[in-house]
């Protein structure tokens, strides 16, 4: 249970990064937090030759709240975004979900961006980019890019990252504010044990107008397929909440494991999005009406 | 400058232990929880699963509790680390801190194992949050595995260890005994 034997590299600065990571091309990986990619290590999963320990960067973590969103550096651990009011405000599923990742202890090293770099489908954050439709910036000597979260998980750990591209912050779209509507978020997941990854976790966003008919309702889904899920419900949930419920049953394409089978992990996918849609629909119905002008 | 260490050179790595800066050399691969173990001596810290998952190794970085087995030695240079060696009194007759003293009174270990995890995340989370309620108390220790109390006197050592730190020496017992600190 100890690493393959690796060079390590300590770079001071975003530039420094991805210089070492533009030279040791496919052979290096970033070490962020570790909090995923050491016991990869440990169970020689991987034996990569060059690690590039992104620690000690300056300048990466940061936590931005405008008036689109909040932007996070790549050093920005889960704990310190779990604890800015600003970025709950801004979108309350970053902390209803990030209070599911991990325990305290694997929060306080680990890093949001890491977890979205490592492209896990059972990540609670992989999931909440992805209904938010939010992103990542990745750079390189090559240049910075943006990648859109729909562009950017292709697989169960696997993204569209090239191996020399560091990603330096991640965006997540705050709540939408459109005057005669309003909106609730909610996120719920089954675990054996708090802290533990999910058998399946469904985040939710939903939207009313004035009256309170439901206008949108989207839900994002973890656990339950290769890459982060996430499905249009409006039309099913005005039809009836069961036709949302098989909706959901039908679209998440889980896998048996040791933890639960499939057929268990489809089931709490219908379960918990009856559960999240109700309660995101009742917080938008009960959020004072933002009128124009 | 970019430093660069070459696998399986073992190079010097200091880290301040418990208030004192150590230095020892080892090599990039080289767990914080090795390094203190084998390369400082300070085999205080357990390690138990080596990927993240038993917490027996969690130590204190910079005040907050980290599995010490996924951090490399290298990654902790420059920053403060308190291994469980770190939380006794030494100007008190027992020698022993508030969670160890509430963990001796509770009885809440069997083997040891698991409890030098278990005591610098409660050093941590009681700092944190001085006056845990016992669903709180249960969230602190959520990430530790104990295979042998059966988390009861746990839950009750971190009770009695808040008070003990906010200077109510008013002494715990284990649970359902009806001792002074168990609330039914
Ligand atoms: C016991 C345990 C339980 C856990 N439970 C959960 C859980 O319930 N839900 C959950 O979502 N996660 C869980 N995690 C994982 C945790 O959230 C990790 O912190 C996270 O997945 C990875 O973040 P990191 O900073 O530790 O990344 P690392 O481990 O350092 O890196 C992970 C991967 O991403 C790459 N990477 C990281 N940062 C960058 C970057 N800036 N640019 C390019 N590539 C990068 C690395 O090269 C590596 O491939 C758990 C971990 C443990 C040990
Ligand atoms: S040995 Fe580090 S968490 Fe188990
Ligand atoms: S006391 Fe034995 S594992 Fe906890």
């Amino acid at each position: 249970m100890k690493p393959p034997p690796f060079t390590w590299h300590g770079p001071r600065s975003v530039d420094e990064a991805i210089a070492v990571l533009g030279e040791v091309g496919s052979e290096g990986k970033v070490l962020a937090g570790g909090q995923s990619l050491l016991p990869v290590l440990a169970m020689r999963l991987a034996a990569p030759a060059h690690l590039v320990d992104i620690n000690a960067v300056e300048g990466l973590d940061t936590i931005t709240v405008d008036a689109s969103g909040v932007t996070i550096g790549a050093l920005v651990r889960h704990t310190g975004l779990l604890r800015h009011p600003a970025a709950g405000n801004a979108q309350p599923l970053i902390p209803q979900a990030l209070s599911c990742v991990a325990h305290a202890t694997i929060r306080n090293r680990g890093t949001t961006v890491g977890s979205l770099a490592h492209a896990d489908p059972s990540g609670e954050m992989t999931s909440v980019l992805a209904l938010l439709g939010g992103s990542i910036t990745a750079q390189s000597t090559r240049g910075a890019r943006t990648i859109a979260a729909a562009d950017f998980f292709v697989g169960p750990l696997e993204s569209t990252l090239a191996p020399d591209e560091l990603v330096v912050s991640a965006h997540f779209p705050g709540t939408v504010r459109e005057p005669g509507t309003t909106s609730g978020t909610a996120f719920a997941e089954i675990a054996r044990r708090h802290g533990d990854y999910a058998l399946c976790g469904v985040a939710a966003i939903a939207r009313v107008d004035a009256g309170g008919a439901l206008l949108s309702l989207r839900c994002g889904y973890l656990s339950v397929s290769e890459v982060p899920l996430v499905l249009e419900l409006t039309d099913a949930w005005n039809d009836s909440e069961r036709a949302a419920v098989e909706l959901a049953r039908v679209g998440v394409d889980p896998s048996s494991d040791i933890h639960a089978t499939a057929e268990y992990r489809r089931s709490l996918a219908g379960v918990l999005t009856a559960r999240v849609a109700r309660t995101a629909i009742a917080k938008a119905r009960s959020v004072p009406e933002l009128r124009a002008g | 400058m970019t430093e660069s260490r070459p696998a399986g050179r073992r190079l010097p790595v200091t880290v301040t232990v418990n208030g004192v800066a150590r230095t020892a050399d080892a090599e990039p691969r080289r767990t914080l929880s090795d390094f203190v173990r084998h390369d400082l001596g300070l085999t205080g810290t357990h390690v138990g699963c080596e990927h993240g998952v038993c917490g027996a190794c969690t130590v204190l970085i910079d005040g907050d509790p980290v599995r010490s087995c996924l951090v490399l030695a290298v990654s902790a240079q420059g920053h403060d680390v308190t291994t469980v060696e770190g939380l006794g009194q030494p100007d008190t007759v027992t020698e022993l801190g508030p969670v160890q003293r509430a963990f001796r009174d509770c009885h809440a270990l069997q083997c040891g194992f698991c409890t030098p995890g278990f005591l610098t995340t409660i050093t941590a989370g009681i700092a944190e949050n001085p006056t845990p309620t016992r669903d709180e108390a249960v969230d602190m220790i959520a990430g530790n595995l104990c295979r042998c109390t059966g988390y009861q006197n746990i839950v009750e050592a971190v009770l009695t260890a808040a008070r003990y730190a906010a200077g109510d020496d008013t002494p715990g017992g284990p649970a359902g005994h009806g001792a002074a600190g168990v609330e039914h």
